[in-house]
Formats: C-alpha cells, sequence, structure tokens
C-alpha cells in the first residue's frame, strides 16, 4: 500500500490538503454540438456535447408542458489502464443518472416544450472524480448551447483520507482513503444539487468534508467562468 | 433620458438588486434580478433584459424566417427553421382552397432541400409553428448564398434603422434577404461583391457585442466613414 500522506502533511502526488488539482476548460470545441465543453481535471480528460432543444424521439418520451433532459455519460475503452467494454455499464448508468439529477434544478427547460435537450459526456481519461469533473463540463456545454439556466453548476469532492478531511481525492486516494465525497453546488443560489458519500465519517467530520467540498467548487466556478467569458468576450469580460 | 448600463455576463451572475422588472432571459430570485443566459444585460427604465449570444431561434408570430424543406406529407411541408421545433406549411396555402391530395403532386413545387422565405403564420407553445408564403416577398429562394449566424444577432445585423444592411448592401450590390432564424441569404451577380457581402455579414455575426461596429464594416467593405454613400471601392 501507498503512503497517502507524509508527516508533513503533503498528498502522494504532492499536493496541499486543501489544494485543487491542475484544472483547465475550453469551451465550444465541437463544430457539430449545439454546445460543447473540454475539461483537463488533474488527469481526467473529459468531452461534454450539448444538442438541442430538439425533437424527442422516441416521441413517447415528449412531454407537453415542458422540455427533458437527457444525459449520457460514457467512458472510452482506452480512458482506463485495462480496457473497458464499451457497453454502458452499472457504474455508467448510475452516473448518468445522478449527472442529470444534478444539472435539472439549473436548467429551465418550461419554454421548450415537446423537446428533448442531450448531454453527451465522454471520458477519454480517468483518474478519479470523473463524475465531478464530467459535471463542470456538462454545465458549461449547456450554457455555450444557450439553454437557460438557473446558475451553472459546479462540482468537486472532497473526502478523508489518512484521517484528515482532504479536497478532490485523485484516484489513488479514492481506492485506497477512507471515505469519498462528490459535491455539486449552484454558487450563486448557495444550493447543493448532488452529493453523495462513499465511506463513514464522523458527524463533525462530515460537515467539515462538505464545506471543504464546496470550497473547491467556488474554486471550479471561477474557472468555468473565465472559460465561458473567454469564449464569448474575447478580452474576457473587461468593457 | 435615462442611460442604459450594459455589461457581459453568464447564467447565475446578478445583475441587480432592488425593484426592477425582469425581462427577457433573467429571472427573480427573491430581490436579486439573476441572468439565465450568456450575453450583454441591460438596465433601462427600471427594467432589466439580458440579450443572449448563444441559443436557438424561439419562433415568434409574424416573424420572417428563412426554411428549409426537410419532408413532406400528403397534406403539408415540413420545414427546418434553425428551432427547436419543425415549421408546418399547408399544401393548401401554396396550391390554394382547391387542393387534392390525389391532384396534386407537393414535391413539384417545393422539394426537399430547398430554401424558402416563409412568414410565421401562428405559434404557441401548444402547437408546431404554421407557415405561410401568402404575402409578398415570400416564396422559393432560387439563386444566393446561405449563411448561418446566432438568431441573437440578427437585430445587430440590421442596425438602427436599417443602417447596417444598407451599408453592406450599397457597398457590395448584394441583395440580403434576412431571416429572424438567423439564416441569411446573399446574391450578387458580381462574385467579389457577393464574397465581400459573406465577409461583412461573418464579421457581424463574430463582433456583434462589440461597440462601433458599423465603423469597421464600413472600412472593411473600404466605404468612406461618416458619409452614407453608395460608391464601391474596387
Amino acid at each position: 500500500m501507498t503512503q497517502l500522506m507524509n508527516e508533513n502533511g503533503i498528498r502522494c502526488d504532492g499536493r496541499k490538503i486543501d489544494q485543487l488539482r491542475s484544472v483547465s476548460l475550453k469551451v465550444g470545441v465541437l463544430k457539430n454540438a449545439d454546445g460543447s465543453a473540454y475539461i483537463e481535471f488533474g488527469k481526467n480528460k473529459i468531452l461534454a456535447g450539448v444538442f438541442g432543444p430538439r425533437d424527442v424521439h422516441p416521441k413517447h418520451m415528449a412531454d407537453q408542458d415542458t422540455g427533458i433532459l437527457r444525459c449520457r455519460y460514457h467512458m472510452s475503452p482506452f480512458s482506463v489502464t485495462e480496457r473497458k467494454s464499451p457497453a454502458p455499464s452499472r457504474r455508467e448508468i448510475e452516473i448518468s443518472k445522478v449527472i442529470k439529477e444534478a444539472l435539472q434544478p439549473a436548467v429551465i427547460l418550461k419554454d421548450f416544450p415537446r423537446t428533448v435537450t442531450d448531454v453527451f459526456i465522454e471520458v477519454l481519461q480517468a483518474d478519479g472524480g470523473s463524475r465531478c469533473a464530467a459535471l463542470d463540463a456538462a454545465s458549461v456545454a449547456l450554457a455555450d448551447a444557450g439553454i437557460p439556466m438557473r446558475d451553472l453548476v459546479a462540482a468537486c469532492a472532497a473526502g478523508k483520507v489518512a484521517n484528515q478531511i482532504v479536497l478532490d481525492v485523485n484516484d489513488e486516494e479514492d481506492k485506497e482513503g477512507q471515505a469519498d465525497m462528490p459535491v455539486a453546488y449552484m454558487p450563486n443560489l448557495s444550493k447543493i444539487t448532488l452529493m453523495q458519500l462513499d465511506g463513514i465519517l464522523t458527524p463533525t467530520e462530515y460537515k467539515t468534508c462538505l464545506e471543504t467540498a464546496i470550497g473547491g467548487c467556488k474554486q471550479v466556478y471561477e474557472i468555468q467562468k473565465k472559460a465561458l467569458m473567454e469564449k464569448y468576450f474575447e478580452n474576457g469580460g473587461q468593457q | 433620458m435615462e442611460t442604459i448600463k450594459r455589461r457581459y455576463v453568464i447564467p447565475g451572475d446578478v445583475i441587480t438588486t432592488g425593484s426592477c422588472r425582469p425581462e427577457q432571459n433573467v429571472y427573480q430570485d427573491g430581490d436579486r434580478i439573476i441572468s439565465t443566459s450568456v450575453g450583454i444585460s441591460e438596465i433601462y427604465d427600471n427594467a432589466v433584459r439580458v440579450i443572449p449570444l448563444s441559443g436557438m431561434y424561439m419562433p415568434k408570430n409574424n416573424d420572417l424566417v428563412i426554411g428549409k424543406v426537410i419532408g413532406h406529407s400528403s397534406l403539408s411541408w415540413e420545414f427546418d427553421i434553425n428551432s427547436c421545433f419543425v415549421g408546418f406549411l399547408p399544401a393548401q396555402d401554396v396550391f390554394g382552397r382547391d387542393y387534392s391530395p390525389t391532384k396534386d403532386e407537393l414535391k413539384a413545387r417545393l422539394d426537399k432541400g430547398d430554401l424558402v422565405v416563409v412568414r410565421i403564420a401562428n405559434f404557441d407553445r401548444s402547437r408546431d409553428p404554421l407557415l405561410t408564403i401568402q404575402d409578398r416577398d415570400l416564396g422559393k429562394i432560387e439563386s444566393g448564398e446561405l449563411i448561418k449566424i446566432a438568431p441573437s444577432k440578427v437585430p445587430r445585423l440590421i442596425g438602427k434603422r436599417g443602417s447596417m444592411i444598407q451599408t453592406i448592401e450599397m457597398a457590395t450590390k448584394a441583395m440580403i434577404t434576412i431571416g429572424q432564424n438567423g439564416w441569411i441569404v446573399v446574391s450578387c451577380e458580381d462574385p467579389v461583391g457577393l464574397l465581400k457581402a459573406i465577409e461583412a455579414v461573418k464579421m457581424v455575426d463574430a463582433q456583434a457585442h462589440t461597440p462601433n461596429l458599423t465603423e469597421r464594416v464600413k472600412s472593411m467593405l473600404g466605404v468612406e466613414l461618416g458619409e452614407n454613400n453608395d460608391t464601391i471601392n474596387e
């Protein structure tokens, strides 16, 4: 077993306990999609594409009163060290569902009855915390597609590693650590849209962990904001 | 006159707080007015709105749009109008009231892939937009080059009282048909003029959010600044 944290509080990848991995985000990378984004979150490399609002197929899924949101999270066969079957696994189906439910409170689809907005997420390279990174990219891609949104959704995980609460757990810490808590958050509305917890935390640790994750979400939000401003306003939003 | 306050915003940005009237692309959360789109916020006469820089065309009654035939049934044509809804043009609108599905062939008038200038006759959220070609200047487009721009940038392409489009048309001698759905057809006998007109339209699309655009388009087209003339710089 590798040592996850040294005596100086430095983690296995050289980060401090409250430090995010390096994040880069680019908006509008796919020509054929209505909106798209590419995120590199540490070693995660994820592409998100949004289509719609458009006609619903199969027709029976259409809602006469509002538009619907569909989400597909998929890992490429080459995204992990051992080839992954391209068929949707139990884990991918679950993540597609939680991402959809995390984005749902943010989008306003009542003006698009009988339509669907499709979000496709392709994980090109996976490294712990891919659902959070996928959500970050998907939320920006939705804004790029011009879907009305109450707020952007920023997501980041926190966890417990070597008896310490740390921000943004990586793949190694996720596997060997004691707890992992992905959180998605709407920063301007101060509302949580996704919170999962894998592991055991005391009530105090739980509180600290949630606060740490929200702090991470706020950092990610600034990156999302900058990426959108760069795409739409060349001078980065300075008027 | 009160000045208009403008700012670049993204979804979730608080534009203002206090008693203001929320208009397009914003919503009210308590006393905060928040943007729902990427765009430029405007505060004027106590009203707040956001001009979006992305997004699809939302059909409105009486809008003139350019549509592409994507198919037909025995009673109507279906049009792609660059929107989340498919437009319907009833066969009776083209053949008249004595239209008979057994006698008249829809394909003979409009076929798949044809571009048509249509008007939105009726649209509400309960049904798909109904189109018409019963008006002056409506009907099939025979020739020209199709350009797609963001629907939200169409007002900028037209300009104040049509100033921008007049400038481009006069300088290039091109005929430009603008659909409110962001589809533009440019036709011109002179190939150089055609290319220049296309370049100008694309320039407006790319730089719609920046000030003094008309001046820059004029200098790109070689029209003298501050003068409304029709001379062409060859």
